[in-house]
């Protein structure tokens, strides 16, 4: 469906911006990192005319800090529901990825031939047979083939072990993306959509008032018919604004990059891969400090260490960067959609996994979000409800 | 491109450039006894493969990048040469193991 | 052979042995406080006094009597009890003062009571089209090569771009033998008048009557073109020509090498990553740090001296580098300040220093087409962006440079945005119509150079480290 070109929203005026800000919208989304943007690129692909609110250069972006996996194995112990939706999401990724291919020319790197957990040592091997067989006996989960493999057998498909890998675990549905380029696609994708993109306009309140809500924002209001949160861990603050529940519990991660280097691996692991681009990402922390500024070297040194012991090779190549983010996280670990009683029309989502997840965001939640109600039988089971007041413990696989 | 001094009585050494001995001064840096050989040094980058000489010759523009005594990825620019020290001129991304 | 600190506490750690950090370290040592200067380069001197100790250029004339101050500032230095290493990066400084160094290949980490950078500046990049041919590198680049290893060049040579460091070269590369073909200069007509009241007191400056017979003697030999107003380098694979505009007409020149200079800017990747606060200096354009008049930054216990701490030359860095390092002294055992200069003193030598210097800034500020590019021509040398890439990332939502790297990886190569970060943000500024302070500067984070994987693996752990890691 098409739509008058917006004008440029980066480089336009102030007084364009506040225009636009009395204009009216279907959906003001909330919230333009990977997960808003995928929302509203879906959203604006059904023919909605679509606000996205965000913050501004500086601020918490799990968009930019994010290990870029599209991840299946081990997701969903303890809730079957999420190992289904994780699962939908993996298969859908390559319709995302050739739809935003023709639509912006860029290619997002996609990347499904199956991934690695590698173990070091026995215990290890031990521990996560365990897990493995813990999720094949969870009932009601789908089956996504993940296998115990043993040192010899991962060494056919990744040549380069070191002597300390004593196996690992394998699912072939595993893969991994470009998430920068991904999310550079859905925002050129906007343009075209007719999106209207609001940066460095973050959302300080929001009222219903005349069947419409109303976001307050430093530079103004802006009003639509329906409203989506997907500001990641401020969700948190923003849910009961509109009669919504978002308990969160963010967590720190930090991760070390190499120098471009020549394909050495065909496969990610959980927490290594090598990008399209050719740079080695080694992951990844989880702490509770919440100061992404800081680093912590001794951290990043175990991550490093323990990379090197499974690809011995990996230890003369340069770390040119590294970083901490935070990682967007509902309490219990799995994703919160939901949508308000009391505000008819608003709805929040918040995920971990925002990343593997983009395709269900495009397509399913972008089409209930049109449709007014989020269906039961595919999300239900990630209504908020589920807390009952209070926090369950984090066991989502992550 | 460059030419030494007449004055310039440091002693002199010898390395290899992709396995052809180069006169070197003691006291050089690998890049500037590159720049100083009149041999094609040019490496080429690992985004598009342009090529590209050393910039900046003060440690900060990566342009100096090259492979020494097996090690990729060095900038030429902050390393003094040593005698037999092995050069390779590097072409797109560094291989790993190297 | 490689030396790692003796201790692993220090009273200060002096970071660069330039001017400013020879001068620190050296006073710090004087009054009796445990220091250890740690430095990249092979030898003393940073760039200003770039191989100070071993340059094989032994006519001193050709050098000039401003280089062999450098000697001095090394003799001080040396007869000091300073622990100096070379050849040592620093790769991380953070809030509480510990720094990580590399040398040779291993890292070690000290504890200061007291930082102080003299990481010094860097060339301004100068991002005209064909920057990245080989044959163009900066003027400081062959001065460099010309101090450490007596190299001139041999080719058809253009010098193009402003300020006195390009003048200073060009009588060194002549008095060395080395060739000039025709020096290019891109000093904006409007400067004259600007820098204009700013004149008397450069006229009393000891830079005016230098400066002067430097340039009379440069054009003796040297075909000069002024009120250069475009210019670009192009070849195939190699640079081959140089092209430019002076008075509206164009010429186009063969040419071997072209030394590029418009000025040089604080090297403040090793601060900011510290958390050091920078304000955006419109004058002299370009980060400077927030710092109070002894150097002191906004993150307690670290002080910047020398050009990092603003551009100053190399006259006030040694000051600076005094002053920084009393005032540590006077924190750290007051009693042994007495020693010293006089705080009084090593102001009024600030100030003598610093003299000319808005004059210089004025008459040299680069011209807005020469550091803010169009089209195709690269801004970020190490991922290969262009200038056409950030306007339409702009276009599209990126608001500053850490959304910019989301969206087209500038600033995310080895050179961390050194050669990249202040024409992003300039860039930027103009495509959004906001200032530079508004647009901001690339978040650093170590390692601010790279290590090797091994060598961050190796760094200390415990328990709790681990745990934050291994998980089923």
């Amino acid at each position: 469906m098409s739509k008058a070109l917006p004008s440029e929203v980066g480089a336009g005026s102030r007084e364009e911006n506040a225009s636009k800000l009395k204009s009216e919208y279907d959906v003001a989304v909330v919230g333009g990192g990977l997960l808003g943007s995928a929302i509203a690129w879906g959203l604006g692909r059904l023919g909605k005319r679509v606000a996205v609110l965000d913050e501004g250069d500086i601020t918490k972006r799990a968009s930019r800090a994010n290990f870029a996996l599209v991840w299946v194995q081990s997701k969903g112990l303890g809730m079957p529901a999420y190992t289904v939706w994780t699962l939908r999401a993996s298969e859908a990724w390559g319709r995302l990825a050739s739809e935003l291919k023709q639509q912006t020319g860029l290619d997002v790197s996609l990347q499904q031939n199956g991934g690695f957990h590698l173990t070091l040592g026995d215990d290890e091997f031990g521990q996560r047979t365990e897990l493995v067989k813990r999720m094949h006996n969870q009932t009601g989960a789908a089956d996504y083939k993940m296998e115990m493999l043993s040192a010899s057998e991962v060494k056919k498909s990744l040549p380069l072990i070191g002597p300390e890998v004593s196996g690992g675990s394998f699912c072939p549905l595993d893969g991994h993306v470009n998430s920068l380029r991904t999310f550079r696609a859905f925002h050129t994708g906007f343009k075209e959509f007719g999106i209207d993109y609001f940066p460095e306009q973050p959302v300080s309140a929001i009222s219903k008032s005349g069947g419409e809500f109303r976001l307050t924002t430093p530079k103004g209001e802006l009003r639509a018919a329906k409203i989506v949160l997907a500001a990641g861990n401020a969700n948190q603050t923003l849910a009961p604004m509109v009669g919504l529940y978002a308990p969160m519990g963010p967590t720190r991660g930090q991760i070390v990059v190499t120098e471009r280097t020549m394909p050495f691996l065909p496969h990610p692991l959980t927490t290594i891969r090598q990008t399209d681009e050719g740079t080695v990402m080694i992951g990844d922390s989880k702490e509770d400090e919440l100061d992404d500024r800081a680093l912590k070297h001794s951290i990043s040194a175990v991550m490093t260490d323990r990379a090197q012991r499974m690809f011995p090779h990996l230890s003369r190549l340069n770390v040119v960067r590294s970083w901490a983010g935070i990682r967007v996280m509902p309490q219990d670990g799995f994703p919160i959609y939901d949508q308000s009683e009391t505000h008819p029309g608003a709805f929040v989502a918040c995920c971990h996994s925002g990343v593997t997840l983009a395709s269900n965001h495009a397509f399913e939640i972008a089409r209930m979000v049109a449709q007014g109600a989020l269906e039961p039988e595919l999300v239900g089971a990630f209504s908020a409800s589920r807390f009952g007041g209070t926090g369950a413990a984090n066991n989502s696989g992550y | 491109m460059f030419k030494r001094s007449e004055q310039d009585k440091r002693p002199q050494l010898q390395i290899f450039v992709d396995g052809v001995a180069v006169a070197a001064r003691q006291g050089d840096t690998v890049s500037a006894a590159l720049l100083a050989s009149g041999r094609d040094a040019r490496r080429s980058t690992a985004v598009s493969g342009a090529p590209r000489l050393p910039y900046c010759m003060m440690g900060v523009c990566f342009d100096c990048l090259v492979t020494i005594d097996g090690v990729g990825n060095r900038q030429g620019c902050l390393v003094p040469v040593a005698e037999g020290m092995q050069i390779e001129i590097q072409k797109g991304k560094r291989e790993i193991g190297k | 052979m490689i030396v790692a600190p003796k201790r692993e506490d220090y009273d200060v750690v002096v970071i660069g042995a330039g001017p400013a950090g020879l001068a620190a370290a050296a006073t710090s040592a004087e009054a009796g406080l445990s220091t250890l200067l740690l430095d990249e380069n092979i030898g003393p001197g940073g760039q200003v006094f770039r191989a100070i100790s071993s340059t094989p250029v032994t006519e001193r004339n050709q050098l000039g009597a401003d280089y062999w101050v450098g000697a001095d500032l090394v003799q001080a230095l040396r007869a000091s009890n300073a622990e100096v290493i070379h050849r040592a990066t620093v790769w991380s400084l953070d809030r509480n003062l510990e720094i990580a160094v590399s040398i040779g290949g291993a890292s070690a980490f000290v504890k200061a009571k007291r930082v102080i950078l003299a990481t010094g500046a860097l060339e301004r990049p100068f991002p005209i089209p064909g920057w990245t041919l080989p044959g163009v590198m900066t003027a400081g680049a062959a001065q460099t090569m010309l101090k450490s290893s007596g190299l001139v060049p041999d080719g058809r040579t253009v010098i193009a771009g402003q300020g006195p460091l390009l003048w200073l070269l060009a009588a060194q590369i002549l008095r060395l033998g080395g060739r000039i073909d025709r020096i290019l200069d891109t000093t904006q007509r409007g400067n004259y008048f600007a820098s204009l009241p700013h004149a008397f007191a450069f006229l009393t400056s000891p830079y005016f009557i230098k400066g002067l017979t430097m340039m009379r003697e440069v054009k003796a030999k040297v075909q000069v073109v002024s009120g250069v107003t475009e210019l670009s380098a192009s070849g195939d694979g190699q640079l081959a020509n140089v092209s430019y505009v002076a008075g509206g007409k164009r010429e186009t020149i063969p040419a071997d090498l072209l030394l590029l200079h418009q000025g040089v800017v604080p090297n403040v990747n090793l601060a900011m990553s510290a958390g050091v606060e920078h304000r955006w200096d419109d004058l002299q354009l370009c980060w400077s740090p927030l710092l109070d008049a002894s150097g002191n930054s906004s993150v307690a216990g670290i002080a910047i001296a020398g050009d990092g701490a603003g551009i100053g030359g190399a006259n006030a860095a040694v000051v600076r580098g005094r002053i920084a390092a009393r005032a540590a002294v006077e924190a750290l055992a007051p009693a042994a300040a007495a020693k010293l200069a006089p705080m009084a003193a090593l102001r009024a030598d600030l100030a003598k220093a610093e003299r000319g210097r808005v004059f210089l800034d004025t008459l040299f500020r680069p011209s807005q087409q020469f550091r803010i590019p169009a089209g195709d021509t690269i801004v970020c040398r190490c991922e290969e962006v262009t200038a056409k890439d950030v306007l339409d990332a702009v276009a599209i939502g990126a608001t500053g440079p850490n959304q910019l790297k989301a969206y087209r990886r500038t600033g995310m190569g080895p050179c961390q945005g050194r050669l990249c970060g202040l024409t992003v943000t300039e860039l930027m500024a103009q495509a959004r119509g906001k200032t530079p302070q508004e647009i901001g500067y690339y978040r650093l984070r170590a390692p601010v150079k790279p290590i090797t994987l091994a060598e961050l693996a190796a760094v200390p752990k415990s328990e709790a480290d681990i745990k934050a890691v291994v998980r089923g």
